[in-house]
């Protein structure tokens, strides 16, 4: 990875410990008003998350940024369940960035990982018992009573025997004045009102009518806008500048040199686009100008010759292997993956002498102020971050170099005015940060019974933390953690078992993408099943199912996805059935896909039923609507996804050369939920690794075409079949 | 000089007559629903209605539309079929195509009130979601058509 990291290192030592699965920072509940916010007079705000009005309005303060996934209606509906009030009722504010609003487990503020229920359920569950059990306390000392004769209900304190009532906003400024409880009682979770049922989302009016906004769509006194010329090669620098004609260009202002590449500030995006284009940039290209995807593709496989970091290991796979009934072998390949985000990423900020501010849509804000701090020469408490909505994010807004804040502080510090810097599409697809390509080779063996007695996965890709402040946590004895998750920890029983791994040479920027590594690992992992099941003359279900018998929670996933799908039923002519089960991110999804494929190969997705145990659940809507995103994520990238390079230069630019699924490729997505009691997992993720491999897997029955490449283009289908 | 009429207010505006139509609705007249996603006519988040059909404001100069009609996600009603459908199917994730979206939903329902299936993908596969809402968006236009789905792929 290059750029210069400029956050505050200590705080990120202190995340990679975490992401690394050793440090566990204790639920907390922070007491009193959080530093750097100024609630209006005459509320309660008895913890930084929850702020009561006088006039009884409910605003609850969310940590973690909404990019789509309902985090701004899941966790406010975790405070209102406690707090006995209807969730449709309550505004939600970003939070500034504070200690108080650090990630629960990593030491900064932060969303990723499909963490955000997870970690933040008890702590807002906690602070919404805190504020109910403070406002009835407050009624009862009104009214000369028992607290435990008092009950809320809907946002007022009751008295049963004598049938008073007082609203929250009545008992706002009393309860304000008491000390907050040490201990809270949380709900029975049979009395549970909010949480498991299909709560509508709080932001959807906004997102109807226009009126949400986004970092794009902040405006702010006196802003110019920036676009930036990138360097056409990653590493590259501008040598010779000339901006001349760029600054001739009305409404053209400044043409300013910086990290990124060189600025050109206007007073509107189409002159600064102008300017941009104006420019005449000589560069020195660096060592990456020769980098080409054929011969990158070269250079992994000459790589996976030799054995690498050893990730996991069983038994004796090469001793199996030799001895085996059966072997087969295979590579597997996906490329890099660019997120794009429909909102292409942008930050406003706004230098002062005394103050910074910033208006962006990020997934880091503690990176990302730290960062501003730094460039602003203003110490951390006088930035001040706005989280806006985020347009999307799958990771793209989680940078560890915060590089798309830092051009817009250095932008404002260098015309002395509020800046807004947009990305064209063209630089997104450009701009790296991408999910790694990853080559991966397989061997496997199984014995008379068909049964895998050995199984060998060597994976040749970048890794996302090297050199970066997670680096630490995420990195170890040569491994990226998140290169080999759901490959090195595949739940299949096979007694002789191999995981290793290449680091492949850094230079591409490269990040994690929504599900990371299970993006790639489930592909290959349930592709290769999948083989070992037909060279067995199994059923791939069954085959599974077989193997996975001290899984429980996998094989219910896969069950209930097998009978939803009618998995074994006759299908149309030239339809056909592919399945796939995963765990990530704490929380399972099987799914079966139905497919058929046209004369031209094109694979016309029917479509995926979902079965997903996630653990306890708040939301079975946003749980819905995440496995619809999580397919049409995943989709996208099986069918279309792919940056490739040539002469150093991505070859791609837009959704015409990096397509999305479109409206008329979206399957019919069924999602069925596993009633559960255990600890409630992740959902913005685990949607996308099964559907690559379910789709695969079905064009294998309909076709005999077995797809170990993404994306599975009609080219690959067609040679595929032509060489089965 | 240029007029521009958007949700029935007139604006005189003064940019070159090749600025995108977007950007004039979204810097100079301060209107930021409508959004920019592509700049190219692929991705549709910034679709408007111009006379009541629906472009594509990212390559639309000012100048071809002086003097018409523009309708932007905010010039759509709150009673709106579609809006309140969206609603009650909660279609949006991240939010930043629904603008587009509902655009194009309104312009399909406005021309052809009772779309089946292929008709709403013909004219609403020009309209990108990344969060991949589709299949409620397909679901709220039948809703607001008063129509059924068979829903997914064909």
């Amino acid at each position: 990875m290059s750029g210069i990291v400029t956050m505050n290192r200590r705080d990120f030592l202190k995340a990679g410990a975490v992401l690394g699965g050793g440090l566990i920072i204790g639920v907390h509940l922070p007491l009193g008003t959080a530093a750097g916010m100024e609630p209006p007079g005459e509320t309660f705000a008895p913890n930084a998350f929850i702020r009561i009005g006088t006039d009884d309005s409910i605003t609850v303060i969310v940590n973690k940024s909404e990019m789509g996934q309902g985090v701004y209606t899941a966790l406010p509906m975790i405070v209102a369940e406690e707090l006995e009030v209807d969730p449709s009722i309550i505004r939600v504010e970003a939070a500034p960035v504070t200690p108080d609003y650090n990630h629960a487990e990593w030491g900064i503020q932060a969303t990723g990982g499909s963490t955000s229920v997870r970690t933040e359920w008890e702590r807002l569950a906690k602070a919404g018992a805190a504020a109910r059990m403070m406002l009835i306390a407050a009624a009862a000392r009104e009214w000369k009573v028992k607290p435990d004769q008092c009950r809320a209900e809907k946002g007022f304190v009751l008295h049963r025997a004598s049938g008073r009532r007082l609203s929250y906003g009545k008992l706002a400024e009393r309860a304000a004045r008491l000390k907050p409880p040490a201990e809270v009682l949380l709900k029975d979770p049979k009395e549970h009102t909010v949480i498991g049922r299909p709560v509508r989302r709080l932001d959807t009016p906004a997102k109807v009518n226009g009126t949400a906004i986004f970092g794009l769509d902040v405006a702010i006194p006196g802003m110019l806008t920036a676009v930036v010329a990138r360097p056409p090669v990653f590493g590259a620098k501008a040598k010779i500048i000339r901006h001349d004609q760029a600054e001739k260009v009305p409404g053209v202002k400044r043409v300013i040199p910086i990290d990124a590449g060189v600025a050109v500030v206007a007073d509107s995006f189409p002159a600064a686009l102008k300017g941009r284009e104006a420019l005449a940039i000589e560069w020195d290209e660096g060592p990456l100008a020769g980098l080409d995807s054929g011969r990158q593709r070269d250079q992994y496989a000459e790589m996976a010759k030799k054995p690498g970091a050893v990730a996991a290991r069983r038994g004796d796979p090469d001793t199996a292997l030799k001895g085996a009934a059966k072997r087969i072998e295979a590579i597997y390949e996906v490329p890099y993956l660019a997120h794009a985000p429909m909102e292409p990423l942008n930050c406003v900020a706004s230098v002062q002498p005394d103050r910074c501010d910033i208006w962006t849509g990020t997934q880091m804000q503690t990176g990302d102020r730290n960062a501003a701090a730094k460039i602003s020469g203003l110490p951390p408490e006088k930035i001040t971050l706005r989280t806006m909505f985020l347009g999307g994010g799958f990771g793209r807004r989680a940078v560890p170099d915060s590089h798309f804040v830092r051009e817009a502080v250095q932008v404002s510090k260098a015309i002395g005015k509020p800046a807004k810097v947009i990305w064209t599409r063209e630089d997104d697809i450009h701009g790296g940060w991408y999910r790694p390509t990853f080559h991966n080779e397989l061997a496997a063996g199984l014995d008379a019974a068909g049964m895998p007695i050995a199984w060998r996965h060597r994976i040749v890709g970048q890794s996302i933390a090297i050199g970066t402040p997670f680096e630490g946590g995420m990195v170890k004895n040569g491994i990226d953690e998140t290169s080999v998750e759901g490959a090195a920890d595949s739940p299949y029983e096979i007694p002789n078992f191999l995981c290793d791994y290449h680091m492949a040479p850094a230079g591409v920027p490269v990040l994690w993408w929504r599900s990371v590594g299970h993006s790639a690992t489930c592909f290959v992992k349930e592709g290769f099943i999948d083989e070992l099941a037909h060279l067995a003359g199994k059923d791939p279900y069954q085959y599974r199912r077989q193997l996975l018998k001290k899984h429980p929670r996998l094989v219910g996933a896969l069950d209930l996805a097998a009978e939803k799908a009618g998995w074994g039923k006759a299908l149309p002519e030239g339809r056909g059935r592919g399945i796939a089960v995963h765990e990530s991110f704490g929380s399972i999804v099987a799914q079966v896909a139905e497919v058929s494929v046209g004369t031209k190969g094109e694979i016309r997705v029917h479509r995926v039923v979902c079965a997903v145990d996630c653990g306890r659940i708040v939301n079975p809507a946003i749980i819905a609507a995440q496995m619809e995103s999580g397919v049409a994520f995943g989709l996208s990238a099986a069918l279309h996804g792919a940056i490739t390079f040539k002469n150093g230069r991505v070859e791609q630019s837009n959704f015409l050369d990096y397509p999305i699924i479109r409206m008329d490729e979206m399957p019919r997505v069924e999602t069925h939920i596993v009633r559960s009691t255990e600890k409630p997992g992740g959902i913005g993720e685990p949607g996308v690794p099964p559907v690559a491999p379910a789709v695969a897997n079905a064009v294998f029955a309909v076709t005999g075409a077995r797809l170990r490449t993404l994306p599975m283009t009609p080219e690959r289908v067609l040679a595929a079949a032509s060489g089965k | 000089m240029i007029t521009l009429i958007v949700n029935g207010t007139r604006h005189q505006v003064s940019v070159p007559p090749d600025t995108p139509l977007l950007w004039v609705i979204r810097e100079v007249i301060g209107l930021t629903g409508t959004k920019y996603g592509c700049g190219m006519s692929l991705c549709g988040a910034c679709t408007v209605h111009v006379e009541g059909r629906a472009i594509r404001s990212c390559v639309t100069p000012v100048s071809a539309v002086a003097g018409k009609e523009v309708t932007t996600i905010e010039g759509i009603p709150e009673s709106h079929p579609v809006k309140q459908a969206w609603i009650a199917d909660d279609v949006p994730q991240c939010g930043w195509c629904q603008p587009g979206q509902i655009m194009a939903a309104t312009a399909l329902l406005a021309a052809n009130p009772k779309p089946d299936d292929a008709a709403i993908d013909e004219a609403m596969e020009g309209i990108l979601c990344r969060c991949g809402t589709y299949q409620r968006i397909r679901t709220a236009i039948h809703r607001a058509a008063g129509t059924t789905s068979k829903g997914g792929a064909p």
